[in-house]
C-alpha cells in the first residue's frame, strides 16, 4: 500500500511542479493531466486496500470530468494561439495589476 | 288665523328679498329687465304683505313675539340665536321699510332702465335689483334681530350694500374714480361709527351677561340706578354707532358723497332706510337711554347741532341731490335731538314721515335728472361737460315735467312743514317736546327749520321756476308712468302721514306704548305750530325775493354770495369740514403710513433687520457651512476616504502579475494552508 501511495505523491509533486514552473501551455496542461492521474491512483490504491468499490468509482468521474477539461482546455490554447501566435504563457498576462 | 301662526310668518320677511335676489342673481341676464324688475319688486310686495300680517297679529296680541329660527353662537356664557323681535317699534319699521322700498324698487325698474343706458352699461340692470334685495333682506334682519348681535349683522349688511350701490358705477365719476372714492369714504366712516357699536356691545355683555335686548333691558330695569354707569358708557357707544350710520357730527362727511349712487339708492338707503337704522337702535335702547346721565343730553346737542350745521350747508349747493342729501342729514339731526331729549315717539314718527316725503324728493329728484339728461340728448348731446344735477342748468321745468314738479312741491312742502302735511306734524311734535325740555334745543331747531324752508323753497324756484337755463332744461320731458305712479303713491302718504300720530288721536304713541314704556304723550302746543308755520312762510318768501323776484340766469352769481359775505364762502366751502378731516386725519394718516412705509418697513425691517440681521446671519452661516463645514470636513473626509481606498487598490494591484504561474502558486500556498490547519487543528 504504502508504495502505491508513495508513487502517487511523487507524479503529483511532478505535476504540480510542471504546472508551477512550465510556461508552455501544453506541458502545463500535461502535468495538470498528471496530478489528476496522480490523485487516481491514490483512489484505487485506496478502494484495493480497504476492498470498496466507491474509490473506482470515483475515478470514472475523475476520467469523465478530465475529459471534459481537456476538450475546454484545448480549445483554449487554441485560442490563445489564435490571437498571439504563440502558446507561452507568461504573454498572456492581460489582468496584470 | 291666531296671533301665533301670524307671528310665526316674520322669517318669510327676510326669505322673499333673499329669494328675490338669488333668483336675479342666477338668472337675472336671461329673464330680461322686466323680468328682473317684476321679480325684486314682487319679493318686496310679499314682504310688504307680511309686515301688514304682523301688525294684525300685534292687533290680537299688542305685546308681540319673538320667533326663534335657529340657535347660532353658544359659548359659555353668550348664548345667540337667529330670533325676530315682532313688537310694535320694529313693525313700525317694517312697515314703513316694506312700503316705501317696494315703491322704490317699482320706481327704480323705470329709473335703472334708462339710467344702464344713459351709462352705457345696461347689463348691469340684474346686478342693481340683487344689491337692492340684499339690503331689504340685511335691513328687515336689522329692523327684527332681537339681539345686538343680530342687528349688528343686518347693521353691517346694509353697510355694505351702501357701499356697493354707492360705488354702483364705480369706474364713473370724477377722474374715473370719484364714484368709488365715495363708496370707500362711506364704508370708512361707517366703520368708525361701527367700532362704537362693537364697544358698546362688549360693555353690554361684560356687564349685563346677555346681549339680547329683552334680557338686557329687563336686567337694566330691575338694578335701576346701579346701571346708571353702564348704561351712560353703552349708550354713549351706541350713539357713535348711530352717528357713523345716521351721519351726524363728526360722522356726516359720507352722506354728501354718497349721493354718486344712482337716485333710487339716494332715496331708499340714504333718506328712507339705512340712515335712520341709527335712530331706531337708540329708540330701540330707550331702557338704557332712561337710565343713563350724560348720554342724552350728549345726543340731543349733537343732534341739534348737526340740523342746524348740514341746513346752512345746504343753502349753497348747487347739486340738487346735494341739497337733499344735507336736508337729509338736518333732519337725522332732528331725529337724533329728539331722542336726546327722551321724545322717543316724536322721533319715530319724523323718522317714517321724513321716509314718505324724502324719498318723495329724491325719487322726483331722479326724474327731474332723467328729464334733463333726455333733453341734453336729444337737444345739447354735444356738450359732455354738462351736469345733470346742477341746479344751474335747469329752470322752468314746471311746465315741462307737470307730474313730477306737483309731487316734488308736495314733497318740499311736507318737509318744511306747511300744515296739514305729514312733516307739520312730526317737525312740530319735536319742536314742542324740545320747548319743554330744553329752550336751547329748541330754538336751534327752530332756526334750522326756518333754514329748511328756505333751501327748499330756493331749489323748488331754480328748478322749477323761471326760464329754463340751459338747452336740456328747455327739451326736457316728463319720466314714464311706472316712475311718476310711485311718486303719486308717495305724495299721497307725503300729504296723509301725519295723520299717524296726529294730535288728539295719536295713533303711533299708543301703538308705540306696547313696546316703550312709560311714554308721555306728547303735547300739541298750538302757539309753537303758528310760529313755526309763519317762520318757514317767512322763509320761503324770503327765498322768493332773493331767487324768484328777479331772473337767475345761466353764468350768474348766486344772489346770496354778494349778500352774505364770508358767511356764503363758508357754506359754500361746507365750512370745510372735509378739508380739514383731510387736514387732521387723512393727511396724518397718508404721513404715518408713509413713515411707516419708509422707515419702519423698508428702512428698519427691509434695509436692517432684513438684509442686514436675517441675510447677513445667513450669508455668514452659510459661508461657514461651505467652507469650513462642508469643504473641511465633509469634503476632506470623502477625499481621504477615496485616496485610502486608491491607495489600497495600488497597493493590492501589485499582486495582480497576470502570471498564470503566480495564481497557480497562490492556490498551492493557499491549499497547503488549509489542509495544515484543517489537520493540525
Amino acid at each position: 500500500m504504502t508504495h502505491i501511495l508513495v508513487l502517487s505523491g511523487a507524479l503529483f509533486t511532478l505535476g504540480a511542479l510542471g504546472v508551477l514552473i512550465r510556461r508552455n501551455a501544453i506541458v502545463m496542461f500535461m502535468s495538470v493531466e498528471l496530478m489528476l492521474n496522480a490523485a487516481n491512483l491514490a483512489f484505487v490504491g485506496f478502494a484495493r486496500s480497504r476492498e470498496a468499490l466507491g474509490g473506482q468509482v470515483f475515478v470514472f468521474f475523475v476520467i469523465a470530468v478530465a475529459a471534459a477539461e481537456v476538450a475546454v482546455g484545448l480549445a483554449l490554447i487554441v485560442s490563445i494561439y489564435r490571437s498571439r501566435s504563440s502558446i507561452d504563457i507568461d504573454m498572456v498576462s492581460d489582468l496584470k495589476g | 288665523m291666531t296671533a301665533e301662526a301670524l307671528f310665526s310668518l316674520a322669517p318669510l320677511l327676510i326669505i322673499f328679498p333673499l329669494v328675490g335676489l338669488l333668483i336675479n342673481l342666477a338668472v337675472g341676464r336671461r329673464i330680461g329687465e322686466r323680468g328682473v324688475g317684476i321679480v325684486a319688486s314682487v319679493a318686496v310686495g310679499l314682504a310688504f304683505v307680511v309686515a301688514v300680517l304682523q301688525l294684525v297679529a300685534l292687533g290680537m296680541e299688542p305685546e308681540g313675539s319673538t320667533v326663534h329660527i335657529a340657535e347660532w353662537i353658544v359659548i359659555g356664557q353668550l348664548e345667540v340665536e337667529w330670533a325676530l323681535k315682532i313688537d310694535t317699534l320694529s313693525v313700525t319699521l317694517l312697515l314703513m321699510v316694506t312700503g316705501v322700498g317696494g315703491l322704490i324698487h317699482i320706481y327704480a325698474t323705470g329709473y335703472m332702465h334708462d339710467d344702464v343706458r344713459f351709462q352705457g352699461d345696461p347689463s348691469r340692470y340684474p346686478r342693481f335689483f340683487v344689491y337692492f334685495g340684499l339690503f331689504m333682506a340685511a335691513m328687515l334682519l336689522l329692523v327684527t334681530g332681537n339681539s345686538y348681535l343680530t342687528m349688528f349683522v343686518g347693521w353691517e349688511g346694509v353697510g355694505l350694500c351702501s357701499y356697493l350701490l354707492i360705488s354702483f358705477w364705480y369706474e364713473k365719476g370724477k377722474d374715473g374714480i370719484g364714484n368709488a372714492l365715495a363708496g370707500k369714504k362711506a364704508f370708512v366712516v361707517n366703520r368708525i361709527g361701527d367700532f362704537g357699536f362693537i364697544i358698546a356691545m362688549l360693555i353690554t355683555f361684560w356687564f349685563f351677561g346677555t346681549l339680547t335686548f329683552e334680557e338686557v333691558f329687563h336686567e337694566a330695569v330691575f338694578l335701576g340706578p346701579a346701571a346708571a354707569t353702564a348704561a351712560t358708557a353703552i349708550t354713549f357707544f351706541l350713539f357713535v354707532g348711530a352717528a357713523g350710520k345716521s351721519a351726524q357730527i363728526p360722522l356726516f362727511v359720507w352722506l354728501p358723497d354718497a349721493m354718486a349712487g344712482p337716485t333710487p339708492v339716494s332715496a331708499l338707503i340714504h333718506a328712507a332706510t339705512m340712515v335712520t337704522a341709527g335712530i331706531y337702535m337708540l329708540v330701540r335702547n330707550a331702557v338704557l337711554l332712561e337710565l343713563a346721565t350724560l348720554t342724552p343730553d350728549i345726543i340731543a346737542i349733537v343732534g341739534a347741532a348737526t340740523a342746524l350745521f348740514a341746513a346752512t350747508i345746504a343753502v349753497a349747493r348747487f347739486d340738487i341731490k346735494r341739497v337733499l342729501a344735507y336736508s337729509t342729514i338736518s333732519q337725522l339731526g332732528f331725529m337724533i335731538a329728539a331722542v336726546g331729549i327722551g321724545a322717543y315717539v316724536a322721533a319715530i314718527f319724523h323718522l317714517v314721515a321724513h321716509a314718505f316725503f324724502k324719498a318723495l324728493l329724491f325719487l322726483s329728484a331722479g326724474s327731474v335728472i332723467q328729464g334733463v339728461e333726455h333733453g341734453q340728448h336729444h337737444a345739447d348731446s354735444h356738450n359732455d361737460n354738462f351736469n345733470p344735477n346742477d341746479m344751474r342748468n335747469m329752470g322752468g321745468l314746471r311746465t315741462r315735467m307737470k307730474a313730477t314738479f306737483w309731487v316734488y312741491l308736495v314733497g318740499a312742502l311736507a318737509l318744511v312743514g306747511i300744515p296739514p302735511l305729514a312733516g307739520f306734524f312730526s317737525k312740530d311734535e319735536i319742536l314742542a317736546d324740545a320747548s319743554l325740555v330744553s329752550p336751547a334745543v329748541y330754538w336751534v331747531l327752530v332756526l334750522s327749520a326756518f333754514l329748511t324752508a328756505f333751501y327748499m323753497a330756493r331749489q323748488i324756484i331754480m328748478v322749477f321756476f323761471g326760464k329754463p337755463r340751459s338747452k336740456a332744461a328747455e327739451a326736457a320731458k316728463e319720466s314714464p308712468s311706472i316712475m311718476v305712479a310711485p311718486l303719486v303713491v308717495l305724495a299721497i302718504l307725503a300729504v296723509g302721514g301725519g295723520l299717524i300720530n296726529g294730535p288728539g288721536l295719536l295713533p303711533l304713541t299708543h301703538f308705540l306704548e306696547d313696546t316703550l314704556e312709560g311714554i308721555h304723550e306728547p303735547e300739541f302746543i298750538a302757539a309753537i305750530a303758528i310760529f313755526t308755520t309763519v317762520l318757514a312762510l317767512i322763509s320761503m318768501g324770503l327765498a322768493w325775493l332773493a331767487y324768484g323776484r328777479r331772473q337767475f340766469r345761466a353764468g350768474d352769481q348766486d344772489p346770496l354770495q354778494s349778500k352774505l359775505g364770508p358767511v356764503w364762502t363758508a357754506i359754500s366751502a361746507r365750512w370745510w369740514v372735509d378739508e380739514f378731516y383731510d387736514w387732521l386725519i387723512v393727511r396724518r394718516y397718508i404721513a404715518l403710513s408713509r413713515w411707516l412705509a419708509e422707515s419702519v418697513d423698508d428702512r428698519f425691517l427691509h434695509d436692517w433687520v432684513h438684509d442686514t440681521v436675517i441675510a447677513q446671519t445667513f450669508v455668514r452661516g452659510t459661508n461657514w457651512l461651505a467652507r469650513a463645514f462642508d469643504l473641511g470636513i465633509i469634503d476632506r473626509g470623502f477625499d481621504g476616504l477615496g485616496a485610502l481606498t486608491r491607495r489600497g487598490a495600488g497597493g493590492l494591484a501589485t499582486l495582480q502579475t497576470g502570471y498564470v504561474r503566480n495564481y497557480a502558486i497562490a492556490v498551492f500556498i493557499g491549499l497547503v494552508l488549509v489542509v495544515s490547519y484543517l489537520l493540525l487543528r
